[in-house]
Formats: C-alpha cells, sequence, structure tokens
C-alpha cells in the first residue's frame, strides 16, 4: 500500500477551557491557513459564552494554584518545558506554516519559546525576594511586602508571533500564581491548541490556563468587562481605537491592565516587567519579641 | 393518566384499601420521563422571556441553611438576604422564605417579621425521621410556638419501603393536626419525600399521591443530605401527580424540589417542567418553590448579567 492509499487523519481543533477540550458553545468555527493561503485547518471560533465558561473555570482554578508554593509552580512549569522540547517537531512544522519560516528560522523561535519558559519557570520562587521587601519601620516590626497574584487575568496574545509572543505573555502571569485565559492570534492560532495539548498532558491542574481561539475583537470586550477578571493584557491589540474601548471597559472593576506594546516582551531580556503588573503587595507587620 | 378517586376517604380508611390504591396507581416510564425531561430541558429561555423567569425564580425560594454550624446570626443574616436579595437593586423580588432547624426559627421570624418573608421550618427529626412519634410531635410544635408559618416534615422511609403506608399516612396526618395556629390559619405543612431513597418513579409517584392523601399543602423532594436530591425527572413525577390529584379531588398541591438545585439554568428548566406538566397556575410561589442556598447567588448573577449587559463575579454576592 502506497502512502497516498492512506485516509487523512484530520484533526478537529477546539478550546481549552477547565483541563478540557470542547468546542465553541456557538457550534462555530473558522478557517486557519498558512503563510501561501493554502487551508490548513477548521478552529474552533470562540463566544462570549466560552469566555464566560474559561472565565469561571480560572476562578476555581484560582484557589489551588495561587496556593501551591512557589517551588512546586516551577516544577510544574519546568515540565511543561520539558513536554515542550518532546514536541519540538510539531511546534517547528506549526511556527513554519504559520508564520512562513524556513525550518531553520522556526527552528530558532521554537527554542526561544522553550528558553523562556523554562527562564520564566525559574522566577517561581525567586520574584518574591527580588519584588518583596522587608521594610524599616519606626516601631518594635518585622514588617515585610510580599507580592501575591491578583487573580484571573484575560490575555489578548500577540498575533502575529503565535507561538514565541504567546509563551512571552502568558508564562510571566502564571508564574506568580494568577490564572489565565488567553485569545489566541487569530490567524495562526494552531501553535497555542498545540500548547493547550502540552499543559493538559503536563502537571499544569485544569483551568490555570484556559486557551480560546478566535476574534479578540469579539470576545475581548466581554473579557474586559467581566467584573471576575482582575487583569488584562492588551499585548495583541492592534486597534488603537479597540484597545481605548477595552481598557475604559477595564475600568469598571479597577482591573489591571497592560497597554499594547508595554512592557515589550519581544526582547532578549524581558525582566520582571511582565510579572510585576499582576501582582498585588501584600504587608505583613508582626510584633518583635517578649 | 387518569385515576379517578372515588372519595378520598374510602381510600384512606384502610390499610388494605390504601395499598390497593397505591399499587394500583400506573407505573411510571422511566425511559418516558427522563426523556420528556431531557427534552424540556432543551428549550431557549432568552431575553425578556428569561428575565421574567429569574425573577420569577428568585420569588420562589425557600432560602434555606440546614448546618450543624447554623447560629443565629447567621439566620439573621440570611433572613436580611432574603428580604431584600440585591441589596442594590430595589427591583429584584424576594424570596419566599427562609428555611432552617427548629430552634432557630425566633431569630429568622424577628427578622423577616411584617416583610412577607415566610419562615419554614424542619422538624420531625429532620433529616432521618428517625424518631417516635411524641418527638416529632413536639418538635412540630416547638416549630409553630417560635413562629413559623410552614413546616418541612420527612416522611418515615423505612415504614414506606416496607409497605407500612398507613403508617406513613397517619403520622402525616397527626403532624398536619399539630400545625394548627391559634387565631390564624394553620402552618402549610409541606411533606419531604426523600426522593433520593425511594429508589424507583413509581415509589415517587405513590409517596406524592400517600402525602397528598394524608393532606399535605407541599411535597417536597429531598432533605438536600442524600445525594441524588431534587433531579429534573423527579420533579417531573411529582408534578403529574399533583396535576393528577386536582383533577381527581379538585385541591391543589404545591411541589419543592430541594436540594442539587445550583444554577439559574437548572432553575429556568424547572420552570418550564411545571408550566408544561403542571400547568401555569403552579408558576408562583404560593405552588412552587426552590429549596435552595447557593441558587439565589446564581440568579442574581444571571439577573445583573442582564440588566448591566456584562458579566459579574462571587465576589458581588454574599457568601452563605
Amino acid at each position: 500500500m502506497s502512502v497516498s492509499d492512506r485516509l487523512d487523519v484530520r484533526k478537529t481543533y477546539k478550546l481549552y477551557i477547565g483541563g478540557a477540550f470542547p468546542r465553541s458553545e456557538s457550534g462555530r468555527t473558522y478557517e486557519a491557513f498558512d503563510a501561501k493561503g493554502t487551508f490548513l485547518a477548521n478552529v474552533a471560533r470562540a463566544s462570549r459564552k466560552d469566555a464566560r465558561d474559561a472565565v469561571s473555570a480560572a476562578r476555581k482554578a484560582f484557589a489551588g494554584w495561587s496556593g501551591a508554593t512557589p517551588y512546586n509552580r516551577g516544577q510544574v512549569l519546568y515540565r511543561v518545558a520539558e513536554m515542550l522540547e518532546g514536541r519540538r517537531e510539531q511546534f517547528i512544522a506549526e511556527v513554519m506554516a504559520g508564520e512562513g519560516l524556513r525550518r531553520s528560522g522556526a527552528g530558532d523561535v521554537v527554542d526561544r519559546a522553550i528558553d523562556r519558559w523554562v527562564w520564566y519557570a525559574g522566577w517561581a520562587d525567586k520574584i518574591a525576594q527580588v519584588h518583596g521587601s522587608a521594610n524599616a519601620v519606626a516601631g518594635p516590626y518585622f514588617d515585610f511586602s510580599l507580592p501575591e497574584p491578583t487573580g484571573i487575568v484575560a490575555t489578548i496574545a500577540p498575533q502575529e508571533s503565535s507561538l514565541f509572543g504567546l509563551v512571552s505573555v502568558l508564562a510571566p502571569v502564571i508564574v506568580t500564581g494568577n490564572t489565565a485565559v488567553v485569545v489566541t492570534s487569530y490567524s495562526r492560532p494552531l501553535p497555542a491548541m498545540t500548547l493547550a495539548e502540552v499543559l493538559a498532558t503536563s502537571d499544569v491542574p485544569g483551568g490555570v490556563v484556559n486557551v480560546l481561539t478566535g476574534d479578540s475583537t469579539e470576545v475581548g470586550p466581554w473579557l474586559a468587562s467581566h467584573m471576575d477578571v482582575n487583569g488584562i493584557d492588551l499585548a495583541g491589540v492592534s486597534d488603537p481605537d479597540l484597545a481605548t474601548a477595552l481598557e475604559e471597559a477595564a475600568a469598571d472593576n479597577l482591573k489591571r491592565v497592560l497597554r499594547p506594546g508595554l512592557p515589550a516582551w519581544d526582547v532578549a531580556d524581558p525582566g520582571i516587567h511582565r510579572m510585576t503588573p499582576f501582582l498585588e503587595t501584600k504587608t505583613v507587620w508582626h510584633p518583635i519579641g517578649v | 393518566m387518569s385515576t379517578s378517586v372515588a372519595g378520598v376517604d374510602d381510600v384512606t380508611a384502610s390499610e388494605p384499601s390504601l395499598r390497593r390504591f397505591l399499587a394500583g396507581l400506573p407505573g411510571v416510564d422511566q425511559v418516558g420521563a427522563e426523556a420528556r425531561a431531557a427534552t424540556l430541558a432543551t428549550r431557549s429561555i432568552k431575553t425578556t422571556a428569561k428575565q421574567q423567569a429569574l425573577d420569577t425564580a428568585i420569588s420562589m425560594i425557600d432560602l434555606t441553611t440546614l448546618e450543624g454550624q447554623d447560629t443565629p446570626g447567621k439566620v439573621r443574616a440570611l433572613s436580611a438576604k432574603a428580604m431584600r436579595p440585591d441589596p442594590t437593586d430595589s427591583s429584584c423580588p424576594s424570596a419566599a422564605a427562609v428555611c432552617v432547624y427548629p430552634d432557630l426559627v425566633s431569630a429568622a421570624a424577628s427578622t423577616v417579621a411584617g416583610s412577607g418573608v415566610l419562615v419554614a421550618s424542619v422538624a420531625t427529626a429532620f433529616p432521618s425521621g428517625r424518631a417516635a412519634l411524641d418527638v416529632k410531635l413536639a418538635d412540630t410544635r416547638d416549630a409553630i410556638e417560635a413562629g413559623a408559618d410552614e413546616i418541612d416534615m420527612v416522611i418515615d422511609r423505612g415504614a414506606f419501603l416496607t409497605g407500612r403506608y398507613s403508617q406513613v399516612h397517619d403520622e402525616i396526618v397527626t403532624i398536619k393536626a399539630a400545625c394548627g395556629r391559634p387565631g390564624r390559619e394553620p402552618a402549610h405543612l409541606k411533606v419531604i419525600l426523600e426522593t433520593g431513597e425511594l429508589a424507583t418513579y413509581d415509589n415517587v409517584r405513590r409517596a406524592s399521591w400517600l402525602a397528598m392523601l394524608a393532606g399535605a399543602d407541599f411535597i417536597k423532594t429531598s432533605t438536600g443530605k442524600i445525594s441524588p436530591a431534587a433531579t429534573l425527572p423527579v420533579a417531573l413525577v411529582m408534578l403529574e401527580a399533583v396535576r393528577d390529584f386536582r383533577l381527581a379531588t379538585g385541591r391543589m398541591v404545591g411541589v419543592k424540589p430541594a436540594g442539587g438545585i445550583r444554577s439559574a439554568k437548572d432553575a429556568i428548566r424547572h420552570l418550564v417542567v411545571v408550566n408544561e406538566v403542571a400547568g401555569p397556575e403552579w408558576l408562583s410561589s404560593r405552588w412552587f418553590r426552590f429549596g435552595a442556598s447557593s441558587l439565589l447567588n446564581d440568579l442574581l448573577l444571571q439577573r445583573t448579567r442582564m440588566l448591566t449587559g456584562r458579566y459579574s463575579g462571587p465576589d458581588y454576592v454574599t457568601l452563605d
């Protein structure tokens, strides 16, 4: 039997919500094409109700994930990097197709993405030392300020860089204990769904990361106005009017907002600037002695 | 189903006649009942109909707390919530009642006095019902004296399952007699069948008829302490029973599913079944109630979502 006699095993792309892979509640899909315009796959087109479900899944997962020890979170995220490495070839193929890169270029992108994930994983048990402090106060107290996760962060992922960009905005959000709802690149959604498969088969609890493929102009406003979302990252919003509208909607419950492009994620050393916006500072006063 | 009750007195006159009547009730088609409930559950209720359904459901809630850790403070807080479920919106209807243990009735009654919200109390050795009749009667009288407007009694499931129907019947009649309040109409009696322990839909139908024949004002699915509690097919079977009972006797009896109804969507599905099976007359808090605690929060979140056009979250409702 020659190769061409085999039937294609076509993949059904779905959403990733609460550790499961449901179809969109709306039943809608859209077509994703490669850089040359050839059909790649039918992808689920998330609706506002999928966004709602993703937010409740993220809320359910928040207590467990934020309550895990930083060391444990770091180990879990490092495990994700191991799994990413195992799927290297698949990611390279998807990045080549989606972003129109040659094999070597796509290999570089995937390497950078995995390295960045490992780099952020290492921050899990270090961010408190760097961003927290022991405060000198005018009284007999040990006084500490500690960073704690904000809660649920909704992220509009970068549209062009479908894997490296996604990793660069997602990892800093969850490493500190937040849970995330991500809207992927609209035209290049496949690496994000493969990342979701990696997350589902690593030790990341269901609901910590929820991945929605679809149109951020449709889903974004619902996430921005959602009263149970605590922060929103507009990294992938290119239309300034939409960015402003989302920021205004986000103001109703005082969400923490990252505007498009700032702080830069596409740099060799992103520093802690993408982690700190989604942290709250808790200060503890502890009486000394007796 | 067409059942004609020649005379309630004839049926309940003796153990054999009661048994003959209950055994003669047509069996429930299990597959049919579940399929019918599942079909009705797919009804789409949107926009203004949904708004109306949410408000109706809120007004039907018996806001319940039945925990060993209940305190008068918690009951007062819950009563305040029943009177004004959404403190930011005066157009939000109040709940039908608060449902508590007998020793906490006075705390609830003093809080809701004059507001139109009723006080329901479980009684008769809730939730197991395993106590002597004297104890059950004392339990009931305590609740009535403390100011309960409604009594939620449990039936003796052991007696029912062993076929001692008269014993169950007579117990309900006795408790009903204890619900009298001097100078006022008697407290409403809700009879809890605990359908999760009755094993079959046939038994649910028989227990429903037995309770109604004994004078129940409401039949209630569950204590909430046993799983499964209220399910849609069970509610459907009980609604058929109250419909048929009215056709046979002319008396209307209410239905109260309790336990396990946590989402607004579930509640709306129940309302659809009420409307389709029993009829629109049952769509009021006089004839249909939800025994629930967390359901109210979800209804309020949905209501807020309809009114503001954005999703709300658990930070904006009380922790009960």
